[in-house]
């Protein structure tokens, strides 16, 4: 090992011959020496000069060697300088008094020169260690110092994209408590343009950042559908869908999804994998509302379930949703709260308002001087009539101006287009801009897809399907189609919606009308659909979705009603 | 409306995939997604992951190729359908077909 030089060593004694005889061997060593010769002296010289081992005589006039170590310990602070006590004393009671007041070692007089070197090195050794660890301390402060800063950012960002829905609505109560900065627990609730509120809560598998990291995409999803009026199923599929193709296997999301409509007074509810959230009525009744699907994340697209359950409720009537937190919290003996307690508190309830506080009030005195060792979460929403659920960014009026829609479409396909032009992409676009119909674009494209093509086909062309009965026609067909769409110059398809729709449902109306000879459509009455032959199966299955099919005219014109009903 | 197909390595099954919408304008994408390969498959899947719509001459070319595959005895599933699909199939009968998932 390398030798230890050049330190600054304090020597404090008041006999001058052992001072000087120290001085000598210290100074040989290669050290810096500050002498002083009573303790005072050395703790003025400590302030000074800032030793890096002093070496202190036990019994000095002034200030003794004990009360000087007390005073240069404390001011050395965090800093670790080593005391080495020098002493002619040989009790144990003497020696022990020295490491009390905070000497770190004692060297017995007379000196011996090796053992001080030796002392000297170890205890510099000690002191760099001393300097890494304290070092080490500082620089973890400051990382966690700046975690947690970053961590406040994130949890504005989040904040603004998870709760800027309507959670402070008059008839809404939540409780979100989360161990650290971020929530393994997300609520987020929204308004839809028909005057529902659409309320989830979700518990992502872990807490912190990864599940914080799952709940953004939640929360911006949620409320980017919401807003648009996107259907429940529309809304968890979605959810579902982002949240499997992101989360890593193992992550996913508890939730409960419920669609309230205040106007019907009826919930529909979509557990999955969160404990049952109550219904508790006016009444007293509670009915649990239980689980029966897989959480969000877990399940591809393909075979995810978002059948419902429907509740009607009357005004006044409270629905509370919570993550198993509450069920899971324990108390000091480690025994669960469970749902045995949280229906018991319901029970001993005499005023359904205070019901919220009370459970909440009941979780936290179980747990007492317990730890709570996951997100506690709960909400609450009662109730209403529509007029009576207010926020500051939902107004009830606004929403019932929206409540009736009616508007007509004409369109015409000119003969210059017929080849190049395809509108049925167009046309979808602008149905599915209602959100009613969005639900509907499959149904929808079919209708126009085969409606549209008879009209062009057989109206405009002149094209007979039963070309269509082999392989070689079906083939032949859509030759002839190419042939004469390239050598048309005369004809027309006229396309006409008609749009209606309240909050409880509507219809849209369709006419086609081609300037085709048409044909006689008293024989298709009462036909059934075929299931084999290539063709002939297009108005069957328009027959099938829509309400009614009906040809006017000479057979050239058709008008058929796709009608819907709003159940949610 | 991009039709692509692959064929097993024996060579006994071929899956074709239709993006997008499925209508007459695939229709020889789609028969020679079957009718051009060396050997003639035993079995056949249609995967309508990407499809988003589909009208009734598409349905006249899932015929076709029943009957191409041999009509009664032909072995051909119809898989990963929306349920915008599915619901047109099944108006259609076409579970008394085709195997649909």
């Amino acid at each position: 090992m390398n030798e230890v030089r050049n330190l600054k060593i304090l020597v404090a004694d008041d006999t001058d011959s052992d001072r000087l005889i120290l001085e000598t061997i210290v100074r040989k060593e290669g050290h810096q020496v500050f002498s002083a010769k009573n303790g005072l002296e050395a703790v003025n010289i400590f302030q000074q000069e800032h030793p890096d081992i002093v070496l202190l005589d036990a019994l000095m006039p002034e200030l003794d060697g004990f009360d000087a170590a007390r005073q240069i310990k404390h001011l050395a602070g965090d800093e670790l300088v080593p005391i080495i006590f020098l002493t002619s004393l040989q009790d144990t009671e003497s020696l022990v008094h020295c490491l009390d007041a905070g000497g770190d070692d004692f060297l017995s007089k007379p000196y011996n020169r090796v053992i001080l070197k030796a002392k000297i090195k170890s205890f510099n050794r000690m002191r760099g260690l001393h300097n890494t660890m304290i070092e080490q301390r500082d620089q973890l402060s400051q990382h966690h110092q700046r975690l947690l800063q970053e961590q406040t950012v994130a949890k504005q960002v989040f904040d603004n994209v998870a709760h800027n829905g309507c959670l402070n609505a008059s008839n809404v109560r939540y409780f979100l408590s989360s161990l650290a900065v971020f929530n393994g627990d997300v609520v987020v609730a929204g308004m839809r343009p028909n005057g529902n509120m659409m309320v989830l809560l979700g518990d992502f598998t872990g807490h912190g950042l990864p599940a914080a990291i799952g709940a953004m995409p939640l929360a911006s999803t949620f409320y980017g559908m919401v807003h648009k009026g996107f259907s429940m199923s529309d809304v968890l599929r979605e959810i579902n869908k982002k949240l499997k193709s992101i989360l890593p296997i193992g992550l996913f999301c508890c939730a409960t999804m419920i669609d309230f409509n205040f106007r019907r007074k009826r919930i529909k509810v979509w557990n999955g994998g969160l404990p049952a959230g109550m219904i508790y009525r006016q009444d007293g009744t509670v009915i649990p509302m239980r689980s029966s699907h897989l959480p969000l994340g877990v399940l591809p697209e393909k075979s995810f379930k978002d059948d419902a359950q429907f509740y009607d409720l009357d005004i006044g009537d409270r629905v509370f949703m919570w993550s198993d937190g509450i069920h899971e919290a324990r108390n000091s003996d480690g025994e669960m709260f469970g749902e045995e307690r949280l229906l018991q508190l319901f029970e001993e309830n005499d005023c359904s308002q205070s019901a919220f506080d009370e459970i909440l009030l009941g979780v936290k005195n179980f747990i007492g001087s317990g730890e709570q060792d996951d997100d506690l979460s709960m909400i609450e929403i009662c109730m209403q009539a529509p007029e009576n659920v207010s926020h500051p960014n939902y107004n009830f009026n606004q929403s019932q101006q929206m409540a009736q829609v009616e508007w007509e479409l004409r369109f015409e396909v000119k003969p210059t287009s017929f080849k190049s032009f395809d509108p049925l992409p167009f046309l979808l676009n602008i149905l599915t801009e209602e959100p009613d119909l969005r639900g509907f674009s499959g149904s929808l494209y079919t209708i126009l897809a085969e409606l549209y093509s008879n009209a062009l086909e057989h109206g405009v062309l002149g094209l007979s399907g039963d070309i269509k009965k082999t392989p070689e026609g079906f083939t032949e067909y859509y030759t002839q189609r190419e042939k004469l769409l390239n050598e048309i110059t005369t004809g027309f398809v006229h396309i006409y919606f008609a749009y209606s729709s309240n909050i409880e449902g509507g219809s849209l109306t369709l006419r086609v009308e081609d300037s085709g000879e048409g044909f006689d459509y008293s024989a298709r009455q009462g036909k059934e659909l075929l299931v084999t032959g290539y063709s002939g199966r297009g108005i069957g299955i328009v027959e099938k979705l829509c309400k009614t099919v009906r040809y006017y005219g000479s057979g050239n014109m058709v008008e058929v009603v796709f009608e819907w009903v709003n159940n949610d | 409306m991009a039709i692509t197909s692959t064929v097993s390595a024996d060579g006994s099954q071929v899956t074709i995939y239709i993006q997008g919408r499925f209508d007459f304008s695939s229709h020889q994408d789609f028969r020679n997604a079957y009718e051009k390969l060396a050997k003639t498959p035993s079995r056949f899947r249609v995967d309508l992951q990407g499809t988003s719509y589909l009208d009734s001459s598409a349905l006249g070319m899932l015929l076709l190729l029943r009957d191409h595959a041999g009509g009664e005895r032909a072995e051909i599933e119809i898989v990963n359908c929306s349920q915008d699909v599915k619901k047109i199939l099944l108006i259609s009968n076409f579970e008394q077909l085709f195997s649909i998932q």
